[in-house]
């Protein structure tokens, strides 16, 4: 396999025809040029609306439906809210996916996605399903690139990942608002919600082996109370703050020093929790669990421990600049071996069909339908842990079977109208297997060559 | 050119099958059907402990009622009551057919879904210890086991071939394109296995073909309830599988998780309508199965500031199923005060869940004992066998 295929498949999101040959001057550097993005935001993410506005709407519906007055909410009501959050939600996937079918940057756009996972708001919580396109584009997006400090603070106060994690209920019990109600001893306790300290610790920074105990998880806690979301919530309470942003709401800080990882922090009010986020960024642990997850995404399963070691410790002494380990893991042999592939998710399948065809359909249907179907419903990894990364996980034997399905319908839809032996010389180059190729050719019809070639080992790997 | 069926006889699924070794099937087969309820089930509410008087201390709003109240627990003994949304569990339990199994855990003691699921399934002590699934290392020859899911899970994952199926909304590929797939991916070992057991799932499943036209799909309950009925399907058919693992998510009940009525009762009501569905489906094949629903672990005995309850230890587990041997609580109940949890928030672990597992697949499943001991669930001496689980 040459240097361009790989460039194009394991880096990139799959060739679009005439890529290969655009890569094959220098396929280091067609994706090290890649890393400042695309020069301008495609027009499909510009055009979406802000999430905080969207918080807004959907908001408001809501306080329409506690004007019923009644326990149940109003059937229109429900039904106008699922509207609401459903025109949303296929706009923001429509714009993700159209975008990675067009890019001319897809080793930027893979790096969206790649941290978009691995700091997972599921929409399967409302009101998720109406932001969490809009937390890839604002958290994920503009920090890609950048010390991985950045994009753990944009992540952790984003709005979404906020209300994902139900930090705007966690009350510090020594907080103003914490002793004065807990004083009142009202029918409803006010109290900690460990989510979000524990998932930083476990899923976005150290890793669950990174060497920390349900008492930093506690402390981290109480240092991320008050970390909130402007506006009214649905109970009516905390009018202060621009509705649907980040606000750091002291009234429910828990005041004082605390201890995480052995370190004491004594900063006040938001201070504190940025401080923490800092040294978590910098530690080893994140550093090894980091460079784990992007020799598994870039090169294998079992990712080689050497590499590992080597982008761990270039993150480390860069600082956590994550464009020194983005080049450090173009300059490695192990991206460029054969003997290395991945199995494609769902995802990589879609998408890189997409860029096959140069086709982006008109209905976002088309794509959530596909996605659902085979198992990774867009947005929707179902936990904060995010989509699995290895073959073990998506390779059921109806997992197969659906994408089978799925290479069928594309064929059908497109059939007549491609040639599969050409699309496969134009998008798989030198991995396009002879053996395939002869099974291809000798197809009964177009649209089966096209299902025989999407569903053939060689395009399902990257 | 080869038709479906010719495809099908290849692979050993028609009629004339039944006579090649490996798919014996005699109808006197028991089947086991593994519920695995991902997300750390609350044990308190599944089966709560409200002859224990620091209950209701305890569970605050979350307390539910006692036994013959209104919304009140069905009662299992004078020490523990059912949830009120689990009536047909408990009408099994009336039969004699549904047991609980109270104060279990894993040997995972940290507070990791992911990691906690894996010991479950991978049946070692540790993490990662064992990288298949302990359901998979139970199976013979002739015993044949599917996933009711798109892939399948770790307990079932391992070097015994096993199959999977979930509902499609997608038309069939042509028996011509499937016969050029099959020849295509003959040289690739990761495809071709799943291309051929995906086949053999299609059709069995065909019987239920109707459920995939039902259009879009509505709520996961009913989802699961599906699921449950395509899994009698698969259990009753002739050279099927006697053994299904089955997946239900959204037990993480880290706020609002409610009493008698809210979210996690609709929860608990799914399953159980999900429990009546396998039950209707499985027909006489009912009284030799064996069903055990199982978490990850539990949650803090204490409700939380968001009323609901964060990771926690210890937890319950439910056999149901005609070949239980049912209609009692199995607990060394360790109490609800505050000196007696387990660091200080959670429900202590009495019961290694590998103890149930072993008395399960021992008597219900006749796996060797020396086969669980050192294949099945190796590392697990101080896990005795629960006794009398299942009727004989």
């Amino acid at each position: 396999m040459n240097k361009a295929v790989i460039a194009a498949n394991r880096f990139g999101l799959g060739a679009r025809p005439g890529e290969l040959q655009r890569i094959a001057r220098n396929p280091a550097s067609w994706l090290t040029d890649q890393l400042g993005g695309p020069s301008r935001l495609p027009a499909e993410i510009r055009a979406l609306p802000d999430s905080a506005s969207v918080f807004g709407e959907v908001q408001d519906v809501r306080r329409s439906q506690r004007a019923t007055k009644r326990d149940e909410p109003a059937d229109d009501i429900v039904e106008k809210y699922g509207r609401v959050v459903r025109r949303h939600y296929l706009e923001q996937t429509a714009a993700r996916y159209r975008t990675a079918a067009r890019t001319d940057t897809p080793f930027h756009e893979r790096l969206v996605h790649f941290w978009s996972n691995h700091f997972a708001v599921s929409a399967d919580k409302q009101p998720l399903p109406a932001i969490a396109g809009l937390f890839e584009n604002e958290a994920i997006r503009p920090n890609v690139v950048g010390k991985f400090v950045d994009l753990l603070r944009a992540s952790e106060q984003h709005p979404a990942m906020i209300v994902y994690l139900d930090n705007q209920r966690s009350i510090g019990p020594d907080s103003t608002l914490g002793k004065r109600a807990n004083r009142r001893r009202s029918e409803q306790q006010f109290g900690l919600n460990e989510n979000l300290a524990r998932e930083i610790l476990e899923l976005h920074t150290l890793g669950v082996d990174g060497g920390y105990t349900q008492q930093d998880v506690t402390s981290f806690a109480k240092v991320l109370t008050g970390w909130s979301i402007g506006g009214t919530n649905d109970k009516g309470r905390f009018a202060d703050g621009e509705p649907g942003k980040f606000e750091f709401r002291e009234i429910i800080h828990e005041p004082g020093s605390q201890y995480v990882l052995g370190r004491k922090y004594s900063g006040r009010g938001i201070d504190q929790g940025e401080a923490v986020l800092q040294d978590l960024a910098s530690h080893p642990s994140t550093a090894r669990f980091l460079a784990t997850k992007l020799a598994r995404h870039f090169v294998a399963d079992e990712p080689p421990g050497e590499l590992v070691d080597r982008l761990a410790s270039v993150y480390l002494e860069s600082g956590g600049e994550l464009s020194s380990v983005y080049e450090a893991l173009i300059g490695a042999t192990e991206p460029w071996l054969d003997a290395y592939a991945k199995y494609k998710t769902p995802h990589d399948f879609v998408i890189s069909t997409l860029r096959a065809f140069d086709h982006v359909p008109d209905n976002p249907r088309f794509i959530v339908g596909a996605l659902d179907l085979m198992g990774q419903t867009p947005f929707r990894p179902g936990s904060p842990e995010g989509w699995p990364d290895t073959a073990v996980q998506w390779g059921g034997a109806d997992a197969l079977y659906k994408r089978i399905e799925w290479s069928n319908t594309v064929a059908r839809v497109v059939g007549s109208r491609v040639n599969p032996v050409e699309l496969g010389d134009a998008v798989l180059g030198s991995a396009f297997n002879p053996e395939t190729r002869k099974a291809v050719s000798r197809a009964e019809s177009l649209a089966q060559g096209i299902t025989l070639f999407l569903a053939s080992p060689d395009f399902q790997r990257r | 050119m080869l038709n479906r069926r010719d495809i099908l006889k290849s692979i050993g699924l028609t009629a004339a099958a039944c006579s090649v070794p490996g798919f014996a099937f005699a109808d006197t087969d028991k089947r086991f059907v593994l519920v695995i309820l991902r997300g750390a089930v609350d044990g308190l509410a599944l089966a709560a402990p409200y002859g224990d008087g620091n209950y209701n201390r305890v569970r605050g709003e979350l307390a539910i009622p006692d036994p013959g109240q209104s919304d009140g627990l069905l009662k299992l003994d004078g020490l523990f009551g059912l949830h009120p949304s689990l009536g047909a569990i408990h009408e099994s339990f009336r039969q004699d057919q549904a047991l609980v199994i109270h104060a279990l855990a894993s040997p995972y003691r940290e507070r990791s879904h992911f990691d906690g699921q894996d010991v479950l399934e991978n049946g070692a002590s540790n993490v990662g210890a064992l990288r298949d699934g302990w359901l998979n290392r139970a199976l013979t020859d002739d015993s044949l086991a599917i996933a009711l899911a798109q892939n399948t899970p770790l307990v079932l994952r391992g070097d015994a071939s096993v199959t999977s199926w979930a509902p499609s909304r997608l038309p069939d590929a042509d028996d011509g394109t499937l016969r050029r797939l099959q020849r295509l991916y003959a040289n690739d070992e990761f495809f071709s296995t799943r291309l051929e057991q995906a086949l053999k799932s299609q059709s069995i499943a065909s019987g239920a073909a109707d459920m995939d036209d039902a259009g879009p799909r509505g709520n996961e309950a009913r989802q699961f309830a599906e699921l449950m009925s395509a899994a009698a399907r698969f259990l009753t058919a002739p050279g099927g599988p006697s053994i299904a693992v089955v997946e239900f998510g959204g037990w993480d009940t880290h706020a609002n998780q409610g009493a008698s009525t809210g979210a996690l009762a609709n929860r608990f009501q799914a399953l159980d309508d999900g429990i009546g569905e396998l039950r209707l489906g499985l027909g006489d094949a009912w009284d030799r199965t064996a069903i055990a629903i199982v978490t990850e672990f539990g949650r803090t005995v204490y409700v939380n500031g968001t009323r609901g309850t964060d990771h926690g230890t210890a937890t319950a587990a439910v056999l149901v199923g005609g070949a239980i041997k049912g209609g009692k609580v199995i607990a060394d109940w360790p109490g609800l005060a505050d000196r007696n949890l387990y660091a200080g928030r959670d429900l202590k672990p009495t019961t290694d869940i590998r103890s149930m597992f072993k008395g399960l697949l021992e008597e219900h499943l006749e796996v060797p004992r020396s086969t669980i001991e050192q294949r099945v669930f190796p590392d697990s001496e101080s896990a005795t066998p629960l006794r009398n689980l299942v009727s004989v």
